[in-house]
């Protein structure tokens, strides 16, 4: 049965076409590594694309003051402290670099009065550092790493999902998947596959993210045997949009607020000065006066409450809400109308104001935005080696969001895509020298593994009259927005992993019509496999939790836990029975020099 | 303050709504009737979906961030080239069916899902971005005025529906191999304008990517969910600018001296 499958064979397969993938995929390529990259869309139409602020990188083109330590600070402030320090400090090092490599590949940021790279203020950073363009900057990155892997010719198999990974005892052997056009199978021989496949939050009901973040990497993972760190946290971003329903969740960029606007409740109250945290009251402004003067003057006042942290405006924001002082359609307003001129606005936000206007008719030069949190973001991930973004399988690797560690608790606005960058380039250099090293004792691909993942895969077209797969992921969702949600409580979490179970149970006979040739409803069959699993490792990782911290908020433990939560990072893995298993692993300190920096008030 | 906004006070009532969908694949195929429930503040694509959840679990349809950022739901609504994520149910005649088919120009995969690997290969033909001598390494300076030009064309979503309407291509499959379409003639005029590319692709575009057989009647420009006008900023100044290149006399008399 395996003959007939169409084989590949390359030195390093990189599994998701986002920015860290591209990335992951030029680097190998330049090391010298056969490649090839694997996306379930068409190359360019990954969640990168949606990414709207900007790239962090404390380049110091508008404040000199500016620098990697700086931004190593916020970044591990803003995690909460939970971050991985040697990740977040090569991060910090390293964007700059990585953004200066876009501009030499033909990337064309907006520009400061002295012709370099503009930035933008965003929440939690100290400074204006995120390069962008308008606020379509993602578009911009994805456009320029796509254009270079074109033009590096490295192979690009578009809409083809990778359903498993195939292993040589406990090494990576390569990638089973089918191609969507055909539903025809294709086994990728390769002794290294890059995991880049982005994040989880279509197991949400109200969610930023688009049909193809079901979790596959991190699912892939934690079936090949490597672990998944703090799946706990997820990022519910302030901002998404809330009304008409059918563009519930669609996120509203952060640079709203970046560039002024500000959130108010119905009695027309700027309410985030009530939500200011003892652990950065320092740094935060405490009248509006102070906070408007910071726009201009960064020096001498301090940050707007608007511009905390996202976990932190999420929860204020659901609170508003929950007390009764929301909008018509269960959101906040966001005012950017009132502050900034018409021009302003349309220049700094088009694609905001292009948004609005398309699906909501509302002009945000006139009036305000109704908008409410939206699951956008999970910290959590893949446990990696912060240099290699090796997994502790021999041969996998992860990077972007799909990989753990990098943001701790809660991740900064614009520290995703430097992230994609900088250990996308990371994990394809390590793949590359991986597949390198191994000469010619190469993992080899079993057939019977081959075998068992087609017959995993067809499975659906076996039973009929079974379950359908559109309702299984839709109560999934219900299940994760109502239980598994901004606010966490013990029984509710007990319920949702009840649920998972039983939808588990049934999806073993979910049916699907239709043949093999692009059938959405088959390949959502085989994605809820993953959206199962996963939804559960984070269900159980927040029941274990017992603390609230970044994307983490617990209402029966209500308060952040240092002296024990805080030294600790919850692990979940596969074991020996297929069961998921939760265990604790100490959380690995920053050297004196680094710890250093997160002390004190700047 | 105001907390009136647009559309956004009154409810929304439900309704039934009949979407005439062509379902095929390379084979042949027809137009299908489905009748599901939909409201004014929902667009196609929410329809479609639903269509899909309820009725026929196999409709083929491309779409990803459902915010018109990304450009894969392309399809002809009633004819016209759009993105259905971006296409209101309120701006379509009640009581009247919406008939959604594939992208014509591309040969049909399944559904609303077409082959649209022209494009990909017309990509791949595009010589890429190469600083100029003057700043070979970044970071480079650059002034906001002067990349703004190419920033119009970089907001393409890639989305072909530029290339779909393109009569050139969409009428005469012959055209195919000698035309890279105004998508691409965005691309190299993004390139050209590029205050730090140091390649010159005007005599390429003009040979051998079929600049000249587009007759500048601006449906491109008219069907372009960014408001790109490839037209007026891209096409146009691309055409002057090749005749400095491709017609200049004295380089002609030059060029067959040397030739000799």
């Amino acid at each position: 049965m395996s003959a007939s499958h169409e084989r590949r064979s390359y030195d390093v397969v990189v599994i998701g076409a986002g920015g860290s993938g591209l990335r992951a995929a030029i680097a190998a390529h330049e090391a010298g590594a056969r490649t090839a990259v694997v996306c379930k869309s068409l190359l360019g139409k990954a969640h990168t694309v949606m990414a709207e602020g900007g790239i962090a990188a404390a380049m110091g083109n508008l404040y000199p003051e500016d620098n990697w330590k700086v931004h190593f600070r916020d970044t591990m402030r803003g995690g909460k402290l939970l971050n991985h320090w040697r990740m977040a400090e090569l991060h910090a090092k390293e964007a700059p670099e990585r953004v200066w490599e876009l501009e030499s590949w033909g990337a064309l940021f907006d520009r400061t009065a002295d012709g370099l790279i503009s930035q933008r203020d965003f929440g939690g950073h100290r400074y204006a550092r995120l390069a962008h363009v308008g606020d379509r900057t993602g578009l911009e990155m994805i456009r320029t790493l796509q254009q270079r892997t074109v033009s590096l010719g490295i192979d690009v198999l578009m809409e083809c999902t990778v359903t498993d990974l195939l292993r040589d005892g406990d090494r990576i052997a390569g990638a089973f998947a089918y191609w969507r056009e055909s539903g025809r199978f294709v086994v990728l021989e390769a002794p290294a596959v890059v995991l880049a496949t982005g994040g989880i939050g279509k197991s949400w009901k109200v969610t930023s993210n688009s049909w193809e973040y079901t979790g596959d990497g991190h699912a892939l993972a934690l079936r090949a045997g490597a672990a998944l760190l703090n799946m706990e946290f997820v990022q519910f971003h302030p901002t998404g949009m809330v009304w008409p329903p059918s563009v519930r969740g669609i996120l509203v960029t952060e640079s709203v607020r970046g560039d002024g606007g500000v959130l108010r409740n119905s009695e027309g109250r700027r309410f985030m000065f009530d939500y200011i945290p003892e652990f950065f009251k320092a740094e935060t402004a405490d009248s509006e006066a102070e906070a408007d003067r910071w726009y201009d003057d960064k020096r001498n006042n301090r940050r707007p409450p608007e511009l905390l942290p996202r976990d932190e405006v999420a929860r204020a924001i659901n609170n508003e809400i929950k007390e009764g002082r929301g909008s018509p359609h269960g959101g906040v307003f966001l005012d950017i109308a009132s502050r900034r001129s018409p021009d302003y606005v349309r220049k700094r936000l088009p694609s905001m104001y292009h948004q609005f206007k398309e699906l909501a008719e509302v002009d945000i030069t006139a009036e305000p935005m109704e908008i409410g949190p939206t699951c956008h973001y999970v910290m959590g991930g893949v446990e990696v080696d912060p240099d290699t973004a090796a997994s502790r399988v021999p041969g996998l690797y992860a990077a972007g969001e799909v990989a753990g560690g990098m943001h701790g608790a809660n991740r900064l606005g614009g520290n995703s895509l430097g992230d994609l960058l900088v250990f996308g380039k990371r994990a394809g250099e390590a793949a590359a020298a991986h597949a390198s090293a191994l000469g010619s004792a190469r993992p080899a691909v079993a057939d019977a593994e081959v075998d068992a993942a087609a017959l995993g895969a067809l499975a659906p077209f076996d039973t009929e009259g079974g379950e359908n797969p559109y309702s299984i992921h839709h109560e999934l969702q219900e299940a994760m927005q109502d239980l598994v949600g901004i606010i966490r409580r013990e029984h509710e979490m007990q319920i949702a992993l009840k649920t998972i179970h039983d939808l588990s149970e049934r999806s073993k006979t979910v049916s699907v019509e239709g043949n093999r040739q692009y059938n959405p409803g088959w390949n959502l069959a085989l994605d809820l496999r993953n959206m199962l699993l996963v939804s559960e490792a984070v269900a159980l990782a927040a029941l274990e939790r017992k603390e609230s911290r970044g994307g983490h908020t617990r209402d029966d433990y209500p308060m952040t836990d240092h002296d024990f939560w805080g030294k600790r990072n919850v692990i979940v893995e596969q074991l020996p029975d297929g069961g998921l298993g939760i265990r604790h692993q100490p959380l690995p300190e920053p050297p004196p020099e680094l710890a250093e920096l997160l002390e004190g008030d700047h | 303050m105001s907390t009136s906004a647009g559309a956004t006070g009154e409810a929304l009532a439900p309704r039934e709504l009949t979407l005439r969908i062509w379902r095929g694949d390379a084979k042949g195929g027809g137009l299908v009737d489905y009748t599901v429930e939909a409201q004014d503040g929902e667009v196609v694509l929410d329809v479609v979906h639903r269509v899909q959840a309820t009725l026929a679990g196999d409709l083929a349809v491309r779409w990803n961030c459902k915010a018109g950022k990304c450009g894969s739901c392309s399809a002809e609504l009633d004819g016209r080239p759009r993105l259905m994520c971006l296409a209101r149910l309120s701006t379509f005649e009640r009581g009247v069916p919406i008939v959604i088919t594939p992208l014509r120009t591309f040969p049909v995969i399944r559904d609303l899902v077409t082959d649209v690997s022209f494009n990909y290969r017309k990509a791949e033909q595009v010589p890429a971005f190469q600083p100029s001598a003057d700043q070979p390494v970044a970071p480079f300076r650059m002034a906001q005025v002067d990349v703004e030009r190419s920033q119009e064309m970089r907001k393409c979503i890639e989305c072909w529906l530029c290339q779909d309407t393109c009569h050139v291509i969409r009428d005469h499959d012959d055209n195919k191999p000698a035309f890279s379409g105004p998508r691409f003639f965005a691309r190299y005029a993004e390139l050209d304008m590029h205050p730090n590319d140091g390649l010159d692709r005007r005599r390429l575009m003009q040979e051998e990517r079929g600049l000249g057989l587009c007759n500048i009647t601006k449906c491109c420009t008219e069907v372009c969910p960014e408001g790109i006008k490839i037209t007026d900023n891209a096409i146009i100044p691309m055409k002057e600018r090749v005749v400095d290149v491709c017609y200049d006399p004295v380089r002609l008399l030059r060029r067959r001296r040397a030739r000799g």
